[in-house]
């Protein structure tokens, strides 16, 4: 399957399969005037597997959003058909209003404009707690 | 400008620092009976306490200081949808230092966020309840003499108990800390505490469901309530309430100079029989938890 290469933009690589439809929807890709593929199950000698997204524009990335989704990602900087930056994430140590806790004691379920602020407390098993009642943030 | 909001606020030195000024006020009582004077403490308790609130009161009241405040959410601003923060700024140009309570887990570290006086916690849902956890050093400290070299059993409601949580995070600081913990099943300790701080911290521990079988090699038996606002099923509540009850037939295996603490209100864990029994420290430690109050309010107001 081919999909056009970009002139100027951003091709975000090695995406785990199956996280590229979360990171296009948590960085709102879908709301840009752009063409944006995402390609999904690629081959990948690497992963076996991976997602990529191209983006045909230059745009500001959320790194704390990518790097809570998914720390394994290159991020490509392209510009006039050639790459002239590629970078990697890592896992942020605070996300803002990324996730919500859960817990239904804690103050932000009374409180609701406050911002959801989450801490990353073991970096190695990438878990993050709540920063007002400490409450693990479970994806399930 | 200080505020203590979860016990890991403060570090070791500032902890024995405190306990060492508690120890001075309990020696010179007259020394310190106006060094708060012109001062006011709120004490805005969100949720209803009587222990905690008027131990803060008495501790002011002997540092020659006043108090004001309000003693549950239905008779402060909160009633009429008011957030956190806007009744803290409030209070905050009423006082010099507040005391808050309120059920929701992170309201004080929200308050402490816009406040422009000192936030004490004092207790905030299940979460943390900083000053029980330095009465209880205090005590340990007044009882035992020393802080490191204990085996502590936990006993009840390990769960939900927030004085265990914060007591067992302070405690794993010192040397040579074992801890004995003993609940029922649905009461164990949260893995976040076993995986945050004991493991962390290569405490060692062990988990037990028989008061029994562990009370001879216990230096320290913290005994808790198991709380009927923390559930939100009644037949859960029910079921586990009396699970544990300290009588002097649990007590014949234990050391002599073994000492029996309780955060109180007791309910029936600890049997009646229990209370004259010298090693019972329970109404000791309450007197003990208006002392390290004296000593925190005067840290955060930076009075020497």
């Amino acid at each position: 399957m081919n999909i056009d290469s970009i002139k100027n933009g951003i091709v975000i690589d090695h995406i785990k399969a199956k996280n590229g439809l979360e990171i296009f929807n948590a960085l709102k890709l879908g709301e840009l005037d752009c063409s944006v593929a995402i390609i999904t199950n690629a081959k990948s000698k690497k992963m076996g597997r991976k997602d990529i997204i191209k983006i045909d524009k230059s745009i500001d990335l959320d790194l704390d959003i990518l790097g809570y989704i998914d720390e394994d990602i290159t991020i490509n900087i392209i510009k006039d058909d050639i790459r002239v930056d590629k970078y990697h994430v890592e896992a942020p140590k605070e996300i803002v209003n990324i996730i919500k806790c859960k817990n239904p004691r804690c103050i932000t379920s009374s409180e609701q404009e406050l911002d959801q602020i989450f801490v990353l407390t073991d970096k190695e098993n990438k878990k993050y707690r709540c920063k007002y009642c400490e409450t693990l943030y479970n994806q399930n | 400008m200080r505020h203590l909001i979860d016990i890991k606020d403060l570090s070791i030195q500032e902890i024995d620092e405190l306990i060492k000024v508690a120890n001075d006020i309990i020696a010179h009582p007259d020394k310190y009976s106006e060094k708060c004077h012109n001062k006011k403490l709120a004490t805005l308790f969100f949720e209803p306490s009587t222990r905690t609130r008027l131990s803060f009161e008495a501790a002011m009241m002997e540092l020659g200081g006043n108090v004001i405040g309000f003693s549950s959410a239905s008779s402060s601003s909160t009633a009429k949808g008011e957030s956190v923060s806007d009744t803290i700024r409030t209070v905050g140009c009423y006082s010099d230092i507040i005391a808050m309570r309120h059920p929701k887990e992170g309201a004080p570290l929200v308050a402490s966020i816009k406040s422009t006086v000192p936030i004490i916690n004092a207790g905030d849902g299940g979460h943390n309840h900083p000053t029980q956890t330095l009465t209880d050093l205090l005590t340990i400290y007044r009882e035992k003499q020393r802080l490191d070299n204990l085996t502590i059993g936990l006993c009840g409601d390990l769960k939900f108990g927030r004085t265990v949580h914060s007591l067992v995070t302070a405690m794993s600081q010192y040397k040579n800390i074992k801890f004995v913990l003993i609940s029922p099943e649905e009461l164990k300790i949260p893995e976040y505490l076993k995986e945050g701080v004991l493991e962390k911290n290569n405490i060692e521990y062990i988990q037990t469901d028989s008061i029994e079988d562990s009370i001879a090699k216990l230096d320290i038996l913290y005994m808790t309530r198991v709380q009927r606002e923390r559930f939100f099923n009644e037949e859960d509540y029910l079921r586990l309430k009396d699970y544990y009850i300290l009588d002097k037939e649990k007590l014949k295996n234990a050391k002599d100079d073994l000492c029996i603490m309780h955060p109180l209100p007791r309910v029936n864990e600890i049997s009646t029989e229990v209370d004259d029994d010298p090693r019972a420290a329970y109404f000791r430690q309450v007197r003990y938890g208006k002392y390290i109050r004296m000593a925190l309010i005067l840290k955060l107001l930076e009075i020497e």
